[in-house]
């Protein structure tokens, strides 16, 4: 689509002028040892701390580095990178505060298990703890929501810590890591000793296998199982084993429901799917799970937005969880079959005994009906524009091809409920940490992994403003997102809340004020459009998608328009508000 | 059923690196586990430190406890010590009030424990004295009549027996 998206394939002779070992600084051995890391784009900002890095990188060519306009934006595209691709996501700020602008994307990360390298410039070694200009502890601020940090003291440490961070950060239960180099070490020269071979480290051996004794209490608890169901989240999409779980959902006949983040892990086309659950999920997946007799967690960890009140959830189900985290299994709910494992290998191995739930007939009917009864809804208008048909719109137009990626609030919600994803790794959103802001800078980084596909950025008018600055990077490096924002005037989600929990007691929610998004991206060299009925939008979209660059197409929606159904909190997943009309 | 509170030792091999009892401790802190006391200290592998927590919680916190801190990559071991015979021993240092006069009194309190008087000033005794967590309390009961000035108790350090 875009010429400016690089294409960097790492040759042997390319290898070879990376490993070759020559008395380097700190900051060439950095850029080499990426490189031999794979690593084809990195997001980043430049400063004091991280001027000798940046002076490596001057001319440099190997790999595309994206000038951001905001370190978070570097972040959440790095973010978006590395879930639409399944690599590792690379970014790069200076010491203190474009550290510290690093830690909402950090977090965000963390909570949704997305493989990250993050690093950070730091002050001279010498100068570290004497609240030195631009100094931050960063590897401190960021313990808690990082799965490993490294502040490199000595050069020579350097190319063992990125290989092993890559390999922290990109196995096991993935995650964030952070490396913090002080600017003396960027600056120090050595002899390059590239690392190349695997990892061994005494403290992290993450348990691929599970034990063949669970397995086969699964096998059996599944023959005997009337009202079995399976709950697939995100580590479906990131152990690639959404084939071995179609195969097994398929073997064994058993009903699914995908989290938020398990979307795009099994083809919502199918017959045994039955959409989302928890707090905006779909009638027969609250209801699946509370009748159910047998709860199949794969990859998911059982968040409060999933079970509602925790007490009164899947009362009558025995409990299997397969997770490769073992402080998953039992935090949030009692299990019966814990399975220790890779996703995809746990699930090769199920599939080679597994068997058809043969007494489960009845429950199948029973949730087919469910799922024909009471699918997602909404009252269409021809006088206002809802955004749950913009939604629809944009699936019908894509055939559920398209990459999409969303911001956190109704429009969020909407887009998972409507949208039809068939593929993993297809769906970009802020699940754990709920973070407004990624929307948009997310897509231009799973754009760059994707360069041939279609990517949707979905965001509300509140989260637009929190990282539109990013408009600058897509237009000058032609990077052909789609930004779609659906203008309500209002912060959606938290109106909804005081409309349905606080008496309509509406507290500073009203967005009037903000920019014209037309003119906005205009400003920034973007194509703009709006829409303000069904005709208007239909049009808009078709400009947006004819258009080869990055355009923004603001849909005017209804303010008033709720999300349903809705468990409110505190209740149990099948007391469901539906939203229907007395 | 009423989840059981009861005290856990626990014994947490970590690489000796930068910042790792900041790791330890506060992932005790951000999930909510208590942390009664806290020993670091060398181990028989060099480049490895023992940590020895004393904490309390029911089953189910202790499971969290013990996966959560093998999380941390520079955590290589977790041992439940008191799922098993151990030894757990602190060390207390009291200075306690003591005129010459009352100071024969006070020896035979100190005796009775088999503790010692590491320095004396003219109307004050440092007693230091090693045991379980209950003697070490029981002592410093028993010092209190005559004033505690200042006490200062460094945490248990414990060991399962026999040949484990």
């Amino acid at each position: 689509m875009s010429a400016q998206i690089p294409n960097v394939q790492s040759t042997d002779e390319l290898r070879e002028k990376w490993m070759k070992p020559e008395v380097i600084t700190g900051s060439e051995m950095l850029l080499r040892s990426l490189l031999l890391e794979g690593v084809e784009c990195v997001f980043g900002y430049p400063g004091g701390a991280v001027l000798y890095i940046y002076d490596a990188m001057h001319g440099f060519d190997d790999f595309k580095h994206l000038l951001t306009r905001h370190e978070q934006g570097a972040i959440h595209a790095a973010d978006g990178y590395a879930r639409a691709s399944g690599k590792v996501g690379v970014c790069i700020a200076t010491s203190g505060p474009g550290a510290t602008n690093l830690v909402t994307g950090i977090a965000t990360a963390y909570m949704d298990s997305v493989p990250l390298v993050v690093i950070t410039g730091n002050v001279a070694t010498t100068l570290i703890g004497t609240d030195a200009f631009q100094e931050a502890d960063i590897t401190g601020i960021t313990m808690p929501i990082t799965k490993h940090s490294y502040l490199v003291r000595d050069v020579e440490d350097l190319p063992r810590i990125i290989h092993e961070a890559f390999h922290i950060a990109n196995t096991g239960r993935k995650g964030p890591v952070l490396i913090d180099i002080p600017k003396d070490v960027s600056a120090a020269k050595s002899l390059f000793k590239p690392h190349t071979e695997p990892v061994m480290m005494r403290g992290y051996n993450p348990r691929v296998m599970p034990n063949k004794l669970q397995l086969d209490k699964l096998h059996q608890a599944i023959t005997e199982a009337k009202r079995p169901l399976i709950l697939a989240g995100g580590g479906v999409v990131y152990s690639g084993g959404h084939e071995e779980l179609l195969k097994f959902v398929e073997t064994t006949g058993i009903p699914i429901t995908t989290t938020l983040l398990g979307l795009g892990g099994f083809p919502s086309g199918h017959d045994l799917w039955i959409g989302m659950p928890g707090m905006h999920g779909t009638y027969a997946a609250n209801n699946a799970i509370q009748q159910s007799d047998l709860l199949i967690s794969i990859g998911a960890r059982f968040d409060d937005r999933v079970t509602g009140k925790l007490d009164g959830f899947a009362p009558h189900a025995r409990i299997a969880h397969i997770d490769i985290d073992p402080a998953e299994i039992g935090k949030n709910v009692k299990t019966d079959i814990p399975i220790v494992g890779d996703v995809k290998t746990v699930l090769e191995m199920l599939n080679i005994e597994a068997g058809h739930s043969s007494y489960a007939d009845e429950w199948r009917t029973t949730i087919a009906g469910w799922k024909k009864e009471k699918p997602f809804r909404y009252d269409d208008s021809e006088e206002v524009l809802k955004p749950q048909w913009v939604v629809e719109m944009l699936n019908d137009t894509t055939r559920g091809e398209a990459i999409v990626t969303t911001d956190v609030g109704q429009h969020q919600m909407w887009a998972a409920q409507y949208y039809r994803f068939n593929k993993p790794r297809s769906w970009v959103t802020s699940g754990g940490l709920g973070t407004m802001g990624f929307g948009f800078p997310s897509a231009i980084g799973a754009q760059m992994a994707n360069p041939e596909r279609l990517v949707i950025s979905i965001n509300g008018d509140g989260g637009m403003q929190m990282c539109a600055q990013e408009l600058a990077i897509c237009a000058i490096n032609n990077i052909p997102v789609k930004v779609v924002v659906m203008n309500n005037q209002v912060l959606g989600m938290v109106r909804q809340w005081q409309e349905l929990i606080y008496d309509n007691r509406y507290s500073h929610i009203d967005l009037s004020g903000s920019p014209d998004f037309v003119k906005l991206a205009e400003a920034y060299g973007v194509k703009g459009l709006r829409a303000t009925n069904k005709q208007e939008a239909a049009a808009a979209w078709q400009e947006a998608m004819d258009t080869p660059g990055p355009v923004l197409v603001e849909f005017v929606v209804n303010k008033h328009e709720n999300v349903y159904p809705m468990v409110p909190q505190g209740a149990t997943i099948d007391q469901m508000l539906m939203g229907d009309k007395e | 059923m009423i989840p059981t509170t009861l005290k856990h030792t626990i014994a947490v091999l970590v690489n000796d690196q930068p910042g790792v009892l900041q790791r330890v401790s506060g992932l005790f802190g951000r999930r909510g586990f208590n942390i009664e006391s806290i020993t670091v200290g060398s181990s028989e592998e060099a480049g490895l430190s023992r940590m020895v927590i004393v904490t309390t919680g029911d089953e189910n916190t202790l499971e969290q406890v013990e996966k959560q801190l093998y999380k941390i990559i520079d955590v290589i071991k977790v041992i439940d010590l008191s799922s098993r015979p151990m030894v757990a021993r602190e060390l207390a240092l009291i200075k306690v009030k003591a005129e010459p006069a009352e100071r024969p009194e006070i020896m035979g309190v100190i005796d009775t424990f088999r503790a010692a008087v590491v320095d004396i000033g003219p109307n004050s005794l440092i007693v230091q004295v090693v045991g379980d967590t209950e003697k070490i309390d029981a002592m410093v009961e028993l010092l209190k009549p005559y004033g505690i000035r200042e006490l200062s108790r460094t945490g248990a350090t414990a060991m399962i027996r026999g040949n484990v």
